[in-house]
Order: structure tokens, then C-alpha cells, then sequence
């Protein structure tokens, strides 16, 4: 992040300079994690075929357990102590750290394996790289999570092949999907401040490094689907990682935290 | 999309027989089966639909078409000549009670 | 979780049939909860079938804080399920009774799918496994419908998992059926256009997170208890099916009963959110069982075929009266008061006494009038529609695939 957002919580702000100084690093992976794993649980009852509720579900909880994962670290090493639901539940919007391709709405299937070949894709590389990290929490997180989006990324590639190379009609909506989902790819490899000082402690991963090989593994798809990646758009999305977030984020935002937040210190 | 509901009786997914190996040492089991396009997919599907609770170790999935199997018609003339054929089993045999190894 | 409420409903007793399950009670199986708490004191458990536990109606208070972790729960967890799972055990193999049907029957033998089997036995089936499985699709959303709010990062993933569940168990009996010889598409069209029904109970709204306490609590608490016989099914596909639902499915009534008793050591809101809930869901879990079928309700109907032919084990009123007697002591362990005034312990008949079912509610929701009916269906089918081009696409993509095959083959 370039700029640090204040935390809301009474005390937050000193500790954060506290413990470790990449807590924030850690929080934009978890919240990208967490809302993408709330929007895929949008698509139980929802999707094509009955098997693939099921895909999508296993998709989404792999994807909760690694936010899941993450969060009471971060509480740990960012000094608040705050559990996963604190941060799940309890941040308002300028505090997530998420990237804005994880927020969008759910568009079409096409829409949604576009995004997931994108990501998953991203996240191969990215915890392939954070297995060698310096924090061993870190790298654990990262060795479980890793054949998780390995399996992801299968699963977008087989479908995106089956779309691109299936009907007109499906070819046309895929193609659509990838030019639609193109401005918010950028926001992935922007080096932000947090992502920078982790890289240089040998936590993280600057994300810039990770562009050319996770364009490949999509390119690689993508020509295989009979499609074309589309090259450039007029504008791209960004600051999602400093809590600048887009419209449908807020309404994820309410509807996710809306029951938890109606009944302040209450168990579930 | 809309559109969508008359489209010629859809032409549905072929099924699927789903195998399941339950862990080493075991053979592969039938567990049921399901719906997909096509061979790598169905072992997806059958990944999600039978294994989510660490079932197994190893799947396979064969086209149910390409099942061919004995039909009860002919069961008697399949099953049945084996019955009287004892002398394949162990116990047939009278040996001394005292013979070790046997 | 599923009923096959709809066959239930036209279905009638043979109280003969019990007495099987009797001589089975005992046995422990893979589902078996080692220690019994029987004899603590508290609570019926949950007795086989025909064999009710002495009942105890004394010492559980509110607040009572404890959850024996090895008392059964449900059904699911008692001698009666593991009786079942078994039986293939206790059936000796030695194949005496021949290939007629009738003989097999008689022999409580499995029927498998190519034996030779009279139309109205496989038509019966597959209206009954179809009906099962549509119940498990349609009851995916009253509980999808509570995802995205799930108040916890652990119940969210609870919740997703369970939803997963019903999907997997509508896919298990769809194969199931389809061992029958119709095709999936076929039986899913049908639901589609309303010729098959599925379980009344998803007719109604899930309006607070409570709900999917009750639902995983009563609805599935019901709906074990209908199912657990059904791992005994003449069908051999169906039961093996069941069996595999019943394992999966008891997991599903322990986070619901979960659930609620966090709610109700919760704030006073939270207790109220419970409570209300289990008002709502009381008595549609009652009716999931289906009308009266004993007595002179048993006169008519074609049930008594199904139950010759083993594909109905228990009457709809037996297998109330066993919920209910089941419910009570956790309710009070819950600290929930269950809407029935008339609810109470009859030490004469070693049951509890409950209320009339407003049969009137049930029929009006069965025939399409209750508060979800179009909405479930019109999910569904949108869903469905939906996905048309992807399924078509993914078979032009497999056609095309089995071209290049075969044109690589023939110029190698």
C-alpha cells in the first residue's frame, strides 16, 4: 500500500509498526482469498450443472480456508490480536485490501472462468513463490495452498478450452468474458509499497515478477481455446490495495457482514 | 439467455461409471456415477462428487456404455456349473490332522 | 436432506415389517457410537424402531450446558442404522432363492438393476428415488439463500460444505435412478414442468440465520429418520445410495442442532432469532412424514404394494411419533420450547402426545400454493437454462475431440 490506512481500532494504529512490518502484505492475500471466496459461493444453486455447484463450492472453501489461514496471523503480527472474524466482519470498505478483479459481480459462466483462470493462474505463481518465504508461516500457508489453485487453475483452463473450442455461441461469450475481465488484470502486478517491502524481506514476492509467467500459463489456455487475449483497454482498475475500492464492493461488504455486524459481540 | 430452454431437446451429458480406491491395498470399487462431457472431466466431476471427504486415493471412471456385463438370463449357465466342482477348494481334501503346513 | 414426502403420503403400513429391525438392534457397525449414554439418566436416544428405550422423563433442566459427545444425535448414530448398513453382511450369499423376483422379495433379498422386475415396481421406484433426488436439489436453496450472510467465516464454510452435501446426495440418487434406465435429463425436465414433486418443506422461507439451525436440526433430523430405513430398500442402487447419504447426513443435523445451541446462549435477540424459528419449522418438519397411514387411514392407497415390495419400511405416523420422541429431550436440552401445547410425556403409551397437523397448510403447500413454490422452481429451471450453452458447448468440444481422435488414428 502507498498509503497506510488508518486502522478504526483503538490502538491499532501503534502496533501496527509493532511485531512485523508485513502484516498488510499479508492482508491484501487474504482479502483477495476472502471475497473472491465469497463471490464463487454466489454460484451454489446457480451454476450449469449440478456437478459443477459442487466444483465451484470445493473452489470457494479452498479459498475461505486460505483467507482462514491467514487472518489470525496477521492479527498476530499486526498487533490488534483481531481473529478472523474481526477482520471478515468488522472492517468497513477502506480497510480491505483486496485487488478489484476478486469484487466484481458475477457475470456469466464465461465471466467466471475468465476471472478464475486469471487468478488462480496468479496464484499459482504466487504461492509457488511464497513456499520459499522467510516467514515459515507464510510458506506453509503456501505449501497447502498451492495444490489447491494448482487444481483451480486446471479446472478454469478445462473449461475455458471447452468454451473457446465448443459452440459459436460459447466461443463468442469467452472471448467476450476475457476482454471483460482485461482492466483488472493490472492490479494484480502493480509493485505496491507493502508488497515491495515484503519482497524485500524475503517474505513476499514483488508482483511485477510474477506478470510474464502468469500470462504465459494463460496464453498457453487461451490458444488452446481458440481464443485471442485480447491487448490493452482504455483504462484499468487500481488502489484496491490501499482500501480504494469499486461499486459492488460495499454491497458485498453489507450483505457479507450484515448479520454479524446487526448483533455487535454476539457468537455464532 | 433466456433464450435458452427449447433448444432441440438437449442433447445430454453421457454418463459415467465412478471407481474408487479407498486407500493402498485396496481394489478399486464401483461407487455410482454421474454426468460429463468427457473423460477428464468426469474424473473432475467424480473427484468433487465422491471424494470429498478423503474417500480415496485413486479414481477411475469408465463410459457406461462400454460397460459390457453378464446379464441375469444368463447367470445359471454362467455361475452355476461351478458349484459342483468342490475339488477346488482346500477343504475337499482329507489329510492327517498332524501334517503341519498343509 | 430429503423426503420423499410424497410417496410417504399416499403410503400405508404393515406393521409386520418392523419386526425385522427388531432382531438386528445390538449389532454395531461402522457408524456406531462405542458409549451408549443410556442409563445416564436423561434422554431416550434414539431407539430402534420398534423397540423404544425406556423413556426417563426426568432430569434434564434448561441450562443444562452438557452435550454428551457419545449419545446419538440422530437416527443416523443408533443401532437401527447400523442394522442396515450391515444387512448385506447378514444375507449369506448363498443364492438359494433363484432369480424371480417375487422370490427375491420374499427372501429380503437385494434386486439389482438387470434383474427382470414387474413395470409397476420400477415405475414406483423411480418416481420415489427421483422425488428424493429433487428434494435434495430444491433444498439446496433455502439454505444457499444464507452463504453470502453467514455470520462467521466458520459457519460460512459449515454452510457451503452442507450445501455441497445435498447436491452430492441429489447426484448419488439421480445415479441411482438412472440404473432404472431413464436419463437424468430426463427426470430433471420432469421436475422442471412440475410432474414430479419434490418435499413440501422447501416451500417455506428461510427468513433468519436461525433457520438453518432449524433446518439442519428438524428438517434433517426429520428427514433421517425417513431415510435411514430406506438404506434397507429392496433396490440395491438405492440402498447403497442411502447408505452413503445417511454416513454424509448426520453431520448435517449435528451443526444445525449446532447451530441453535449457540444461539441460545446468545443474547437475548439471538435466543429470540432460535426460538422463532424453531416455531416455524416445528410443525412443517411434523407433516414432512406425511398424512396419517394407520389405523383407518391405512384403508386405500397403493402403499401396501410398496411396502410388500420393501421399498417403504415404516409407517409415516410411526416414524413421526419416533421424531417426536427423539426432538423433545433435545429441545429441552436447548432450552426451546417446541409450539405445541399439547406436547407432553404419556407414560401409558411410552410416547409423547402431540397436536393435530394442520393438514389443510399441508395439502394448500403440496398443491403449489405455500410461500416458495415459484420461487424454487423458477430458481431452478433459470439456473438450469442458463447453463444450456455450457453443456452444449462442453459436447461439441468432446465431439469435435473424438474427430481429431479418430482422423490422427486413421492417418497414423
Amino acid at each position: 500500500m502507498s498509503t497506510p490506512q488508518r486502522s478504526p481500532l483503538p490502538g491499532a494504529e501503534a502496533a501496527l509498526t509493532v511485531e512485523k512490518p508485513y502484516a498488510g502484505y499479508l492482508l491484501g492475500l487474504a482479502d483477495d482469498a476472502m471475497v473472491y471466496a465469497q463471490r464463487l459461493g454466489e454460484w451454489m444453486t446457480n451454476a450449469p450443472q449440478i456437478e459443477e455447484d459442487m466444483a465451484l463450492g470445493n473452489v470457494a472453501l479452498d479459498l475461505l480456508g486460505q483467507a482462514r489461514g491467514l487472518y489470525p496471523y496477521v492479527g498476530s503480527i499486526d498487533g490488534t490480536g483481531r481473529g478472523e472474524d474481526d477482520f471478515a466482519m468488522m472492517r468497513d470498505e477502506r480497510e480491505w485490501r483486496n485487488v478489484h478483479l476478486v469484487e466484481q459481480e458475477r457475470g456469466d459462466f464465461a465471466d467466471e472462468m475468465a476471472r478464475l483462470l486469471w487468478f488462480s493462474a496468479y496464484q499459482v505463481e504466487l504461492q509457488t513463490a511464497l513456499t520459499g518465504s522467510s516467514d515459515a508461516v507464510v510458506a506453509g500457508v503456501a505449501g497447502k495452498a498451492l495444490k489447491e489453485v494448482r487444481y483451480h487453475l486446471d479446472h478454469a483452463s478445462l473449461w475455458v478450452v471447452r468454451l473457446g473450442d465448443g459452440t459459436d455461441e460459447s466461443h463468442r461469450r469467452m472471448q467476450a468474458a476475457l476482454e471483460r475481465v482485461l482492466p483488472y488484470l493490472a492490479e494484480l502486478f502493480d509493485d505496491d509499497a507493502a508488497s515491495a517491502q515484503a519482497a524485500e524481506l524475503g517474505v513476499g514476492v514483488l508482483p511485477s515478477r510474477l506478470h510474464d509467467p502468469v500470462v504465459a500459463r494463460v496464453t498457453a489456455v487461451v490458444s488452446e481455446a481458440t481464443l485471442t487475449l485480447p491487448d490493452g483497454s482504455t483504462w484499468r482498475s487500481r488502489g484496491g490495495r490501499d482500501g480504494v475500492h469499486s461499486r459492488p464492493m460495499g454491497y458485498l461488504l453489507a450483505e457479507m457482514q450484515h448479520i454479524a455486524r446487526s448483533h455487535p459481540g454476539a457468537k455464532w | 439467455m433466456t433464450e435458452a430452454p427449447e433448444r432441440a431437446s438437449e442433447r445430454s451429458w453421457p454418463l459415467w461409471e465412478v471407481f474408487v480406491r479407498g486407500k493402498r491395498g485396496l481394489s478399486h470399487v464401483h461407487v455410482g456415477s454421474l454426468h460429463a462431457p468427457d473423460a477428464t472431466l468426469a474424473l473432475r466431476n467424480a473427484r468433487d462428487v465422491y471424494t470429498r471427504r478423503q474417500e480415496g486415493v485413486s479414481i477411475w471412471v469408465v463410459r457406461a456404455d462400454d460397460v459390457t456385463a453378464s446379464s441375469p438370463a444368463e447367470k445359471d449357465s454362467f455361475f452355476d456349473p461351478a458349484a459342483d466342482k468342490i475339488y477346488r477348494h482346500p477343504t475337499f481334501y482329507d489329510v492327517p490332522e498332524d501334517v503341519q503346513y498343509l | 436432506m430429503v423426503m420423499c414426502m410424497v410417496m410417504c403420503m399416499v403410503m400405508c403400513v404393515v406393521m409386520g415389517v418392523l419386526v425385522r429391525v427388531l432382531v438386528m438392534v445390538g449389532h454395531h457397525g461402522i457408524l456406531s457410537t462405542p458409549a451408549r449414554a443410556y442409563g445416564t439418566g436423561a434422554r431416550p436416544g434414539t431407539p430402534a424402531l420398534a423397540a423404544p428405550a425406556p423413556i426417563s422423563h426426568t432430569g434434564l433442566m434448561y441450562g443444562n450446558d452438557v452435550i454428551d459427545p457419545n449419545e446419538p444425535l440422530n437416527a443416523a448414530e443408533t443401532d437401527a442404522y447400523d442394522a442396515a448398513a450391515a444387512h448385506d453382511d447378514q444375507r449369506d450369499g448363498s443364492d438359494a432363492v433363484g432369480d424371480d423376483f417375487d422370490a427375491l422379495i420374499a427372501a429380503d433379498q437385494r434386486i439389482e438393476p438387470r434383474d427382470a422386475m414387474p413395470e409397476k415396481y420400477r415405475e414406483t421406484l423411480i418416481r420415489q428415488i427421483a422425488q428424493h433426488a429433487h428434494s435434495e436439489i430444491i433444498g439446496m436453496q433455502p439454505e444457499g439463500n444464507w452463504i453470502t450472510r453467514a455470520p462467521s467465516l466458520r459457519r460460512k464454510a459449515i454452510l457451503i460444505a452442507k450445501v455441497q452435501d445435498e447436491a452430492g446426495h441429489g447426484l448419488y440418487l439421480y445415479s441411482a435412478a438412472e440404473t432404472l434406465g431413464i436419463d437424468r435429463q430426463e427426470l430433471l425436465e420432469r421436475l422442471h414442468d412440475g410432474r414430479q414433486k419434490y418435499s413440501s418443506i422447501f416451500n417455506y422461507p428461510t427468513l433468519t440465520w436461525a433457520d438453518c439451525g432449524a433446518i439442519g436440526w428438524l428438517v434433517d433430523g426429520a428427514a433421517i429418520m425417513n431415510q435411514v430405513p430406506l438404506c434397507r430398500c429392496s433396490y440395491g442402487p438405492y440402498a447403497r445410495a442411502m447408505i452413503r447419504v445417511c454416513k454424509e447426513e448426520s453431520f448435517h443435523q449435528r451443526q444445525g442442532f449446532e447451530i441453535l445451541w449457540n444461539l441460545m446462549r446468545g443474547t437475548e435477540a439471538q435466543q429470540a432469532m432460535a426460538q422463532d424459528a424453531a416455531d416455524r419449522w416445528w410443525w412443517p418438519a411434523l407433516a414432512m412424514f406425511g398424512p396419517p397411514d394407520t389405523g383407518e387411514a391405512a384403508k386405500g392407497g397403493h402403499t401396501e404394494q410398496s411396502m410388500a415390495w420393501g421399498i417403504k419400511r415404516f409407517s409415516n405416523d410411526d416414524l413421526r411419533q419416533k421424531f417426536v420422541d427423539m426432538m423433545v429431550p433435545q429441545a429441552e436440552k436447548l432450552g426451546i420450547v417446541l409450539p405445541d401445547p399439547e406436547l407432553r410425556w404419556n407414560e401409558e403409551r411410552g410416547h409423547y402426545d402431540f397436536g393435530e397437523i394442520d393438514w389443510d397448510e399441508f395439502w394448500q403447500v403440496l398443491r403449489g400454493d405455500g410461500p416458495c413454490n415459484a420461487e424454487r422452481i423458477t430458481h431452478r429451471r433459470r439456473a438450469h437454462e442458463e447453463g444450456a450453452w455450457v453443456r452444449e458447448a462442453a459436447n461439441a468440444y468432446a465431439a469435435k475431440q473424438e474427430t481429431r481422435q479418430k482422423q490422427k488414428e486413421s492417418a497414423a
